[in-house]
């Protein structure tokens, strides 16, 4: 009977925080639309916009779940994400890559690729996790964020450029990077699954009525292929948060010395935890960087880590739902919602942007606007990291635990309220 | 409970010592604590007391001497080691886990979780037989928490709880350990008056279960008047133990707590 009644509370707040969430992403998309629509933005870009909030959403969730594992649940102040999805991507792209190209991969199939990279992630995550026995948090911090400079630097290395076995030459191939099949050609591999004809379907027919190219559709495909891993994430996490080996993960983030003080086996569950959540982050790294068909290390740099902390500290670390908020907020509103603005302006007005400030303001004093306004849009990349440094800001100061930082996430795989006993007649 | 020498003693301590560079903290202090007593630590500050707790659990390692409880050698072993060998102890200041709820807590108390593995927690067929485990830890968590007369807090995050209450939830949560022996370092600390009658009068209910104490305390009224054994420690070694009577008429303790040269 208990069990039940435990198993539905524990299903309600599932229920209620995926609604929540569906609603959100519901009401944004209809507001971008609704938007773009009216200011006359075509169909097909605005379509191609909310397939790329919705990809960059996936997979800022997916690290931002991944990096809550490390940091929010356990307290493993992991500022070396990117390395960890660098480690993943690249062990992918040398699995994948074909065997005649240069570099040469070793042209498995791309099941392999993603599961070889995962694993190779988790492998460094256990190598980093050494130190961590020994180190402080803050010192821990730095060795991870030294680990993703080591990694990226390696891979531009001269010495792992090019590494030739026999007459095949391998390697990381520097700057120019790996070429291999993307990941994303799995879109096609699901039509020929069910059955469609991945070139023209039934799919692109239909939403090609109101004008959606066929490549905006094959993204949308493969956002919601991300959207199922973040449900297995999600599940995943759920699980070992809501247990006593993530009671233990709390244990250690609120006070390691307690927690060994009461016989809590801490250093191998730290290394286990590190493994897991660096894995996640291969994974993650692979679902978003592999989607492209080449892989660089100008994309590998610590800003992506600084990135995935924005989205966690906007959801609030320590909470999933958080974590996915997060990284739909970011991704929708702080990363891509800005370039939305440039889109609109170009299809409602017209302008040119003037290469310096002072063209820009200089044509203010013959009354004409559109050389600043030209300048702002052009600058919108930019701006953006000023809007990004306020929004953390007003959030630090009005809502430091973030936007579902203030709930009360429980640790143990039960319903913790009161026992009844004899003396309830009812 | 079988009377012979050795189940009489719980731990022995010989000639423990620690130097903290070119300080001697434990000098070669040695002293048995019998099994089933409230022994009470005295001595004044910088006798070295906590250190010595510290190299008891294995916060510190020891430079030299040896530990041994239940006629096991846990000298320089980890402390969850130890702690799961049944010797657990609280902190000067409670280390109450401030994130966490008073439940939560006290459910990190029990040894040998099954869903402490990752494994079991994730699998889907394993993580039945750890909700079931859990149904009973909660159960116990609170029958403890009632125990202490902290139920009311249960769902409040431990970090909100006045400094006597922490106290409290620190041992409520040690004893899930299921210790054999429980090390306090000064409980009494910042407790007030009627705190301090309940807690101690829960150490004497746990007594008479069979538990083992040690503490560490500067309040002499409850030193006098609820251990059975006295040590008092100066300088880094044991100066003399007995019975509390006998330990406040000591010329020696006297000198030591007054700066005499002992």
């Amino acid at each position: 009977m208990s069990e039940e009644t435990t198993d539905t509370d524990e299903s309600i707040r599932w229920q209620s925080d995926l609604k929540f969430i569906a609603k959100l992403v519901a009401v944004t998309y209809v507001g971008f639309a609704v938007l773009g629509i009216v200011t006359g933005v075509s169909t097909n870009e605005v379509a191609g916009f909310l397939a790329t909030v919705t990809f960059y959403a996936a997979v800022f969730a997916l690290l931002a779940l991944a990096l809550n594992l490390h940091w929010g649940y356990t307290g493993m102040f992991n500022i070396g994400v990117v390395g960890f999805m660098a480690i993943g991507v690249y062990t992918f792209a040398v699995l994948t890559a074909a065997p005649d190209a240069s570099p040469a991969g070793l042209g498995l199939p791309m099941i392999v690729g993603v599961i070889g990279g995962t694993i190779a992630a988790a492998l460094a995550g256990a190598i980093i996790a050494l130190p961590a026995l020994r180190v402080r948090a803050d010192y821990f911090a730095i060795i991870t964020l030294g680990f993703s400079e080591i990694v990226r630097l390696s891979i531009t290395s001269g010495t792992l450029r090019q590494i030739e076995v026999g007459d095949t030459v391998y390697g990381t191939g520097g700057g120019s990077g790996i070429r291999y099949p993307p990941v994303d050609g799995v879109v096609t591999w699901l039509f020929e699954l069910i059955g469609l004809d991945p070139n023209q379907n039934v799919l692109y027919e239909t939403v090609g009525v109101i004008g959606v190219s066929n490549s905006v559709v094959d993204r949308f495909v493969y956002a919601l292929i991300l959207i199922v891993f973040i449900l297995l994430f999600y599940a995943l996490l759920h699980r070992i948060a809501r247990s006593p080996f993530g009671r233990v993960l709390k244990a250690i983030r609120e006070d390691e010395v307690a927690a060994r003080s009461l016989g809590k086996r801490t250093q191998i569950t730290k290394i286990k935890v590190f493994m897991v959540g660096s894995a996640l982050m291969g994974l993650g790294g692979i679902l978003w960087l592999g989607s492209r068909s080449l892989v660089q290390p100008d994309g590998l740099m610590p800003v992506i880590t600084f990135y995935i902390f924005v989205a966690l500290i906007i959801g609030g670390s320590g909470s999933n739902t958080g974590s996915v908020v997060g990284a739909f907020v970011f991704a929708a509103f702080l990363w891509e919602g800005p370039r939305f603005i440039r889109t609109i302006a170009r299809a409602n007005l017209n302008y040119r942007s003037p290469g310096t400030i002072y063209d820009a303001f200089v044509e203010l004093v013959a009354l004409d606007p559109m050389p600043l306004v030209g300048y702002l849009i052009g600058s919108l990349d930019e701006l953006r990291w000023i809007l990004l440094g306020t929004v953390l800001i007003v959030l630090m100061i009005k809502r430091p635990e973030g936007l579902m930082g203030h709930r009360k996430e429980i640790a143990a795989a039960t319903d913790l309220s009161r026992p009844k006993r004899g003396e309830t007649d009812e | 409970m079988s009377n012979s020498q050795e189940q009489e003693t719980i731990l022995q301590v010989s000639d423990l010592e620690k130097r903290f560079g070119g300080i001697v903290a434990v000098d070669g202090a040695s002293f048995e604590v019998e099994r089933g007593s409230i022994t009470g630590l005295i001595g004044p500050n910088g006798a070295g007391k906590s250190t010595t707790f510290n190299l008891i659990t294995g916060t510190h390692k020891p430079n030299a001497g040896t530990v041994l409880f239940n006629g096991q050698n846990i000298t320089g072993k980890s402390p969850e080691r130890i702690a799961s060998k049944g010797l657990v102890r609280t902190f000067q200041i409670a280390r109450e886990l401030p994130e966490m709820t008073v439940l939560e807590n006290m459910m990190l108390g029990p040894k040998n979780q099954l869903g402490e593995s990752l494994w079991r927690s994730v699998m889907p067929g394993a993580r039945r037989t750890v909700i079931e485990q859990e149904k009973e830890v909660r159960d116990r968590a609170w029958e403890t928490l009632e125990f202490f007369e902290i139920d009311h807090l249960a769902e409040e995050y431990a970090g909100s709880l006045s400094g006597g209450q922490r106290k409290l939830l620190e041992l409520a949560r040690a004893l899930l350990t299921d210790p054999d022996m429980l090390l306090l370092d000064e409980p009494m600390a910042g407790v007030n008056p009627s705190l301090e009658k309940k807690l101690l009068e829960r150490i004497h209910d746990l007594q008479d279960e069979g538990y083992t104490f040690l503490l560490v305390e500067h309040d002499m009224d409850v030193i006098m008047n609820h251990c059975e054994h006295v040590i008092v420690m100066h300088q880094g070694r044991v100066l003399t133990e007995g019975d509390p009577e006998a330990i406040q008429s000591d010329e020696e303790v006297i000198d030591a707590y007054l700066g005499g040269e002992a």
